[in-house]
């Protein structure tokens, strides 16, 4: 055995834009030392709409189907903070059956998003057949949302001042399919992923962020959780009904790739109960009111406003300011997954080469969001 | 073994006179198809096959690449027709669905994935961005439609398209490649 102290090449390798594990048109370019990173750097901007400009150039109303298409996985998570912000300039009151009905399309988005990232996550790491449960699941959420607004993906649910549609007999019956079938779905692919070596030995100890990093980073959501953080804003700064409601909050303290996943599991449990609960709730209020009092034409007062919602992926903000006309002076959106991703130049050096298609899959991205 | 064949070709200086009761006489193409013998150019079975199989490349740009992996996944299932083989290289692809919104970054790539692909090849776009530019077409930084840099066959409507509809363009395609004399092809909507 000679030659044990072979000299290896430095290479620059770009990934991306059109690579299947980048979850959308994220390029990374990267330099490697045989086959270790040294040093990577994400390119951004593949996607960029100009959605804030276009937003100012469109009234409120016009505005709202845009906020679906940030984070297309989870289209009324991303209504949300739009009309909070709004609704707080506007001072409308919000009727609380239009509230449950915005929190429970909410978690039911949540859930189906939760699914793509899962699945999405594990499929990168080379098991296509572990695509296919999850993908079933996130069907089943999205008939319940088809039924309830007509609308698969980019359902553009919520008005200002509260719901497009009320809850129907069609969406029961959807419901109770998920409800239904969700939690032997749960405990089959516990059984599937959990266990399996090239799993465990692909995601333990890669990619690890410390709670310290984490924070400085600007992580949320799961990320951040995975991180030994606890931090929800569901439970730490309630917005609609949420605090109505006791739910835990997972953490993980491990902060690497297998416990992103495992943060994620155990958030699909917390989001099961929370469908059920709120959808407990809802049935008390039947027959009540969906939408508060807004005016036809949208003329919102003079201000600024800022709210934030716990979304899939982590903190999303919108700030509004408005000079009192009909369209929005200028309109932000806080993408959490932009904020995610900051933190890839870090974490990439010093893995192989595969690692950082599982470091890429398991921050759980969407590129819509990234770029806007 | 010579094979048995009762097809005579017709001698040089025009066609035989054809007698229905002699069987040894120069038959029709109908008449062969009637015996279970098949005509055809080698184009028009290639067309076929491909036709039944084609090889998308694997290539999301934005919202609709989800409802493109949705018409791969259990319930729609595009395997039913056979296009399932989504490829990950432009060297072996056939069709390339345009899925999302084509920024002005992304123009390069797109131009140079069309370019990669081996002939012969077709293109779908996806969705109203990929058709227009949808609801971003007076964005600075967006391209207003697929057709602005590579040659479309089949526009598939929607924000995003349902999967039966991105199904129903592949199958548009495959009619396209059977019957290519047919020029276009305009749904009514109603």
């Amino acid at each position: 055995m000679q030659n044990l102290n072979v000299n290896s090449e430095r290479y620059t390798l770009n990934m991306g834009p059109q690579h299947p594990s980048t979850h959308g048109v994220l390029r990374i370019v990267a330099d490697f030392d045989g086959e270790t990173c040294v040093s990577a750097d994400p390119q951004i901007g593949y996607l960029h709409r100009g959605m804030e400009k276009l937003l100012e150039s469109r009234t409120y109303v016009q505005g709202m189907p845009y906020t679906d298409r940030l984070d297309y996985l989870a289209g009324v998570n991303n209504n949300l903070p739009y009309a909070l912000a709004v609704e707080k300039l506007l001072g409308v009151e919000i009727p609380e059956r239009a509230s449950l009905l915005r929190m429970l399309s909410c978690e039911i988005m949540r859930l189906a998003s939760y699914m793509v990232g899962i699945g999405i996550y594990i499929m990168d790491l080379g098991a296509v057949s572990a695509v296919f449960y999850p993908y079933q699941q996130r069907e089943y959420a999205l008939e319940v949302m088809s039924a309830l607004c007509g609308a698969r993906m980019t359902q553009g649910y919520i008005r200002f001042g509260g719901v497009q549609a009320d809850w129907n007999e069609q969406c029961d019956a959807a419901l109770q399919k998920l409800l239904d079938e969700f939690p032997p779905f749960l405990e089959m692919y516990h059984k599937l992923v959990d266990e399996n070596e090239i799993f465990l030995h692909r995601t333990k100890g890669v990619g690890v962020v410390t709670a310290e990093q984490a924070k400085a980073y600007g992580l949320t959501g799961a990320n951040l959780r995975a991180s030994g953080v606890s931090y929800d804003l569901r439970r730490d700064a309630p917005y609609c009904l949420y605090d109505r409601f006791k739910f835990k909050v997972p953490v993980q303290q491990a902060g690497d790739c297998h416990a992103r996943y495992v943060q994620r599991m155990e958030e699909c449990e917390v989001i099961y109960q929370l469908i059920k609960d709120i959808y407990a709730a809802l049935k008390e209020t039947e027959g009540g009111e969906i939408m508060g009092k807004v005016p036809k034409v949208l003329r919102v007062p003079a201000g600024e406003a800022y709210a934030q919602t716990e979304n899939p992926k982590g903190i999303m903000g919108c700030m509004v300011a408005s000079d009192g006309k009909t369209n929005p002076l200028r309109v932000h959106f806080r993408r959490p997954s932009f904020d995610n991703i900051a933190i890839y130049s870090e974490l990439m050096p010093g893995h192989k080469m595969a690692d950082l298609v599982t470091i890429i899959a398991s921050f759980d991205i969407v590129l819509g969001e990234i770029d806007a | 073994m010579a094979l048995k064949t009762n097809v005579r070709f017709p001698q040089r200086g025009g066609m035989p006179e054809g007698d229905p009761n002699n069987s040894h006489d120069l038959l029709t193409q109908e008449e062969l198809e009637k015996r279970g013998i098949l005509l055809t150019s080698l184009d028009k079975l290639f067309r076929w096959g491909t036709g039944w199989s084609l090889w998308p490349l694997q290539f999301g740009l934005a919202c609709c690449a989800i409802e493109m992996i949705c018409t791969t996944q259990s319930r729609f299932d595009m395997s039913r027709f056979g296009y399932e083989v989504f490829r990950n290289s432009p060297r072996q692809a056939d069709v390339m669905i345009v899925a999302g919104t084509i920024t002005e970054k992304m123009r390069p790539a797109v131009e140079l994935l069309y370019h990669q692909m081996p002939e012969p090849k077709w293109v779908i776009a996806m969705g109203s961005c990929a058709i227009s530019g949808g609801p971003f077409v007076d964005s600075y930084s967006v391209v207003a439609g697929a057709d602005k840099v590579v040659p479309v066959d089949v526009y598939v409507p929607g924000c995003p398209p349902r999967p039966e509809a991105l199904i129903d363009g592949m199958l548009q395609l495959k009619a396209k490649l059977l019957h290519p004399e047919r020029q276009q092809v305009v749904r009514d909507v109603k």
